[in-house]
């Protein structure tokens, strides 16, 4: 991959997968950016929507609204329908036991934010352990950080090496006899390291240890089994798989999420209220305190239904073979350096380019038509770690192009002259 | 929107080869400013003697824009009195912000920074310097000054 006199040779589209009539089922991809068709490469940061998620949303705020679980009225039992039936298909999405197991949240931070402070701060104890990984996005760190502070037990952070990449060996060994949770993410947002989750969620279930799992990245890009998986949590966000912001779920066994007490009060999460007691509702509306984003557990249904529609291998594939040719396209650009080179990735490509600042580069390119995410990632210790400030990230869906990715290669070395790069 | 209008070649040549950067020596006054969106930092050092900016420096990293931005505003306050760097910091943050802006008479080269108000998500990075420097300089006790933040 790096060696830069090899020309890139563009991969056959698979032929079982069809780009352009996927691309007819997003309506923004058809918009132009500065003159330019819009190359959207910021799947990462939030995926755009299909026409089928536009429409559930589009219908559901002209005909169905109103609260759910409240109200005997027709609206009220269509909108409470239509939640609940979003919730049904988050579970068999993810392979839960059962849709007790699905908690609405905002997202993935709420979600982990909800098991740090229901289901870690009762527990833990001063000299206690959280174990995490260098490669978290400040989602699952803060939760953590603000948990120990508020229990004096300890944050262990298992590194990681050069490639980016994770030595379970490593992780296991920091597996000690006060460690009480363990949460890493299933792929990194900054880097596109998928992580060894199955046999680190296995090694820490051995040992006693609850375990979470940061699926955001993950869940675009492949079939995720929480039972096959076995780990305790698992958090996700909808917006980055085709579905609305402000909607996302946290699998929890029912086992735990039974023992832990309500976060946040409210109604909806009540049986019962009096000055004197309240009695807390079943699960897993125990942990859903007040009126929910219905809307967007309507869409992140129907992007749901969308994804189950489509050849959905077929277009993972398509996003494994986009990454490999960027991979390709990028590699012989002088003075760019790849950030992130584990042998397993998913999804996105992050780089620096010498003598360019990545605001700059994401800048250029935005006048080239193609949106990529510039920064830290909200993952600073990863960058700390590589000793850079910030990189630039195209991250892919599978509506997305090899002539996208070929754009993109064309715009990084414009902005490489630019700024006075050696012609190389 | 032109990209040429952002990137001139003032803004080129300063971020390539900034001026002034480094530590400075017998510096009286270090502040740091910061823009936590993007990661940008720099620290300014001023030598100041009684009212007039008698050397300026800076270190740090970040964007062309605000790189450049740094060198040009090291190159345009020294010498110059408190006064009269706080009066150009107002007309630079005009020109950066105010589409209703007077002329660009008598800003010299800091004049090709008028292309990033058509650049909002860059703005911070044009001002960041500008910030910091207006910080230093207002506080009456310079050495209490928390770092500065575009956020």
């Amino acid at each position: 991959m790096s060696d830069a006199a090899r020309t890139p040779v563009r991969p056959a589209e698979p032929a079982a997968f069809d780009v352009e009539t996927m691309r007819r089922e997003f309506p923004v991809l058809a918009r132009r950016v500065h003159g330019h068709p819009l190359a959207y490469l910021d799947n990462g940061a939030s995926s755009q929507a299909p026409r089928r998620v536009i429409e559930a949303v589009d219908d559901y705020a002209r005909s169905h609204h109103a609260n759910v679980h409240r109200g005997v009225h027709t609206l009220s039992e269509e909108a409470t329908a239509r939640y609940e039936g979003a919730r049904d298909r988050v579970a068999r999405w993810l392979n839960a036991a059962s849709r007790t197991e699905i908690v609405f949240t905002r997202g993935t931070t709420e979600a982990v934010n909800l098991v740090a402070q229901s289901y870690a701060r009762p527990q833990l104890r001063a000299g206690d352990e959280v174990l995490i990984t260098h490669l978290e996005h400040h989602a699952n760190i803060v939760p953590w950080q603000m948990v120990c502070e508020q229990t004096g037990a300890k944050l262990v952070v298992a590194p990681i090496d050069e490639r980016g990449e994770l030595d379970p060996d490593a992780v296991e060994a920091l597996m000690g006899p006060r460690t009480r949770v363990f949460a890493c993410a299933h792929v990194s947002n900054a880097l596109g390291t998928v992580l060894p989750v199955e046999r680190l969620v296995a090694s820490a279930r051995a040992r006693g240890i609850a375990t979470l799992v940061d699926g955001a990245q993950a869940v675009p890009h492949g079939a995720v089994d929480v039972r096959a998986l076995g780990c305790d949590f698992y958090a996700f966000s909808g917006h980055k798989m085709y579905a609305p912001t402000g909607i996302g779920a946290l699998y929890g066994r029912e086992s735990m999420l039974e023992r832990m007490p309500p976060w946040q009060g409210g109604g909806d999460m009540i049986l019962t209220v009096s000055f004197e007691r309240t009695t807390y509702n079943a699960l897993p509306y125990k942990f859903e305190a007040g009126t929910p984003n219905i809307v967007g557990a309507v869409g992140l249904g129907a992007a749901i239904d969308f994804l189950g529609s489509i050849d959905l291998r077929g277009a993972h594939a398509h996003e494994a073979a986009l990454l490999e040719h960027a991979h390709a396209a990028l590699a012989p650009i002088p003075g760019l350096r790849l950030i992130g080179t584990a042998r397993r990735k998913l999804g996105l490509v992050s780089f620096v380019v010498d003598g360019v600042h990545p605001h700059d580069l994401g800048t250029v390119l935005d006048q080239d038509g193609i949106a990529i995410r510039t920064g830290h990632h909200c993952a600073m210790p990863v960058m700390d770690f590589f000793g850079i400030p910030a990189t630039a990230r195209a991250s892919f869906a599978f509506y997305n192009t090899f002539d996208e990715i070929d754009r993109l290669a064309v715009s990084v070395e414009r902005a490489r002259r630019l700024f006075g790069g050696d012609v190389g | 929107m032109d990209l040429q209008d952002l990137y001139r070649d003032v803004i080129l040549d300063h971020n390539r080869t900034p001026r002034n950067f480094g530590p400075l020596e017998g510096s009286s006054t270090d502040v740091q400013g910061s823009n936590p969106l993007c990661g940008d930092r720099l620290t300014l050092h001023l030598r100041l003697a009684g009212d007039r900016i008698e050397d300026v420096r800076f270190e740090g990293h970040g964007c062309a824009i605000s790189t450049a931005s740094a060198s040009l505003m090291t190159e345009a306050i020294k010498g110059r009195t408190r006064a009269e760097a706080l009066a150009l910091f107002e007309r630079v943050h005009a020109l950066l912000t105010d589409d209703a802006a007077a002329p660009d008479e008598g800003l010299g080269k800091l004049a090709a920074l008028s292309g990033v108000r058509e650049f909002p998500a860059r703005v911070k990075c044009a001002s960041l310097c500008w910030h910091t420097l207006a910080t230093a300089l207002k506080s009456p006790a310079p050495d209490a000054i928390a770092a500065v933040s575009t956020e």
